[in-house]
């Protein structure tokens, strides 16, 4: 394993990139990207094999697609610190003529995205696109996915669902952020999702479940975990139980800063509760 | 005048599955998927020659797109096919964020387009869906006129790179343009008939009836010149300015609402740079119905006799 102290550093400095750049723009949203920071940061720096001089066609690297667009703010900032463009460009998020667009794109050709997302509910099938791609392509690395848990009332979720167990899509690994939480209220409230893992099942999926989706050690071991039941003529599923807004005590667990940015006040409570460990852009 | 020759009417979609099947041999890179209509998509003879290459997605038209974009990362170029109507309005959000705006190299390859497909009627009947794909900001939309024309295209597209819907049908029609597949280059308009008096733009299934009009106004001393657009997106704006300055009327011909097809392209192109009078063959913003191709093609008005009738009436409006 890489450093975990590095990796832990590297998870403040991104929640405070995260913040910043909602900050600076006043529009984004903080919650997701705080909620999933140590998952995105574990998969590019402990879990992928990716190559941040960017290809697009990605042949013989891991890939990862971010369906839940709106939380580009993490992304953004684990793709230039892993090297795949320059940590100052962080400053261009959601301004004109940026590559930083609002939901990630291919348009304006920022190293690191292979797709447009934001309209919920296509990155599952893109992702197993590019994993049967790789299987025709005799290339032996794996696919993973990011989804939103609300995003799963998008219908097209399902027939990607059994599509991959039906099809021996096993070098996919789709994650679901379980946080509870979409704009209008918990997930309970506006659509109750039932029980995740036996749907999965259903549909035919190994699942993992990590109960600690915010502790680092868990998340690298829950996605080991997926990892070894994948290439077993079956999906794999991790339902990562995280809080929305996690790191930042004033915006834990709520609906309310799924998309909104902080005052001056705020930020500046955000970033004291996420020392600088990296260095600012 | 030119004459051409009916070689044998066949389906477009026939065309389609015979181009796909020879992409299926000289490109390993092509791949297909269907959402259960192979055989209406003609699909059959790619899919048992290559079944590694060919996936049946089932009915899940939006999965279907997102796959194909997810399977451009890696090389492929994946062919979809299902009915037009599946092809582009249940699916238009599918094609716009993952497909156009992230510029994939996904052929989108609809069958049973316009009122052609008859007797299904209105629910399988799409007149809006050239006008919905040459909406999206870098997709090329071809409508191809006959067998060897649809052939043609299918070879030609997998040879340019990003998104392209091409539109086709399921009747058979008249097999008249070149067999050799060469002939055919995107974005470039075919003139099938010199002519002074008018000029007739004409796609899909109404080329040959346009053909027709054209033999049927020779008899009144009319000289209509033909044109087959079958590139609505990028244009031949030059090869219809071209025409119309030495005609000075124009008449378009499409399966297709008037609103948002040909028509409108090329009424657009004159009003920027030659005001023409302009007669538009085309559904009149209705929805079709249940009833065989040439009834339906008559009572909307989509026929050689239309074609013709459209043609005096431009040319009497024509400013000496």
């Amino acid at each position: 394993m890489a450093d975990i102290q590095h990796l832990k550093d590297l998870v403040s400095q991104v929640r405070r990139d995260i913040v910043r750049q909602v900050h600076a723009v006043n529009s984004g949203h903080p919650g997701g990207s705080l909620g999933c920071t140590e998952f995105i940061v574990a998969l590019y720096n402990e879990i992928m094999e990716h190559d941040p001089s960017f290809h697009m066609d990605g042949k013989n690297e891991d890939l990862f697609f971010l369906s839940n667009g709106h939380i580009s703010p993490v992304f953004y900032s684990v793709l230039a610190h892993a090297g795949y463009f320059p940590k100052a460009e962080l400053s261009t998020f959601r301004k004109l003529n940026s590559r930083l667009q609002g939901h990630p794109t291919t348009h304006e050709g920022l190293p690191g995205v292979r797709i447009a997302s934001g309209s919920l509910g296509q990155g599952m099938s893109v992702g197993i696109g590019a994993a049967l791609s790789k299987k025709l392509n005799g290339d032996d690395k794996t696919v993973f996915t990011l989804h939103g848990d609300g995003e799963l009332q998008e219908g097209q979720n399902w027939e990607a669902i059994m599509y991959a167990s039906a099809n021996h899509v096993d070098n996919l690994i789709a994650t679901i952020d379980v946080n509870g939480q979409q704009i209008d209220g918990s997930t309970d409230t506006v659509l109750a999702l039932g029980d995740l893992r036996k749907k999965f099942e259903a549909f035919g999926w190994e699942v993992v479940t990590v109960s600690k989706g915010n502790d680092l050690e868990s998340v690298i071991a829950g996605i080991q975990e997926a990892i070894s039941l994948s290439r077993k003529r079956t999906p794999v599923c991790i339902l990562l139980h995280t809080v929305m807004g996690h790191g930042v005590d004033f915006m834990m667990g709520s609906h309310e800063w799924h998309g909104i940015a902080p005052n001056d006040e705020q930020l500046a409570e955000a970033l004291r509760q996420n020392p600088e460990t990296l260095g600012d852009y | 005048m030119k004459t051409y020759t009916n070689t044998g009417s066949k389906d477009t979609r026939s065309g389609f599955g015979a181009g796909l099947a020879e992409l299926g041999k000289t490109n390993e890179n092509v791949v297909a998927l269907c959402a259960d209509l192979t055989g209406s998509l003609k699909m059959n003879a790619f899919a048992d020659a290559h079944p590694d290459r060919f996936f049946q997605v089932g009915i899940a038209e939006a999965n279907m797109m997102s796959i194909a974009a997810g399977m451009t990362i890696g090389g492929k170029i994946p062919f979809t096919g299902t009915f037009a109507n599946f092809s582009t309005g249940r699916v238009y959000d599918q094609i716009r964020q993952s497909i156009a705006y992230s510029d994939k190299n996904v052929k989108i390859c609809a069958s049973h387009s316009g009122l052609t497909l008859g007797e299904d009627g209105a629910t399988h009947q799409i007149l809006e869906d050239i006008g919905l794909m040459k909406m999206l900001p870098g997709m090329t939309v071809i409508n191809t006129c006959d067998y060897n024309q649809t052939r043609a295209a299918t070879l030609a597209i997998a040879a340019h790179h990003g998104p392209v819907y091409l539109r086709f049908g399921r009747p058979k029609v008249a097999n008249f343009t070149a067999e050799d597949a060469s002939e055919f280059k995107i974005g470039k308009a075919i003139h099938l008939q010199e002519g002074t008096d008018v000029t007739i733009v004409a796609t899909g299934h109404l080329v040959w009836e346009a053909l027709e009009a054209a033999k049927a106004l020779q008899e009144k001393g009319i000289s209509a010149e033909v044109i087959n657009i079958h590139t609505i997106k990028p244009l031949d704006e030059e090869a219809i300015i071209k025409s119309v300055r030495k005609t000075g009327c124009i008449v378009t011909a499409e399966e297709h609402n008037y609103m948002g097809g040909l028509g409108e392209s090329v009424a657009r192109t004159l009003a920027q740079s030659i005001p023409t009078p302009q007669e538009f063959v085309a559904t009149q913003d209705t929805f079709g119905e249940s009833g065989t191709p040439e009834q339906l093609l008559e009572k909307y008005g989509l026929n050689a006799a239309n074609i013709a009738e459209k043609a005096q009436a431009v040319i009497k409006r024509k400013t000496k």
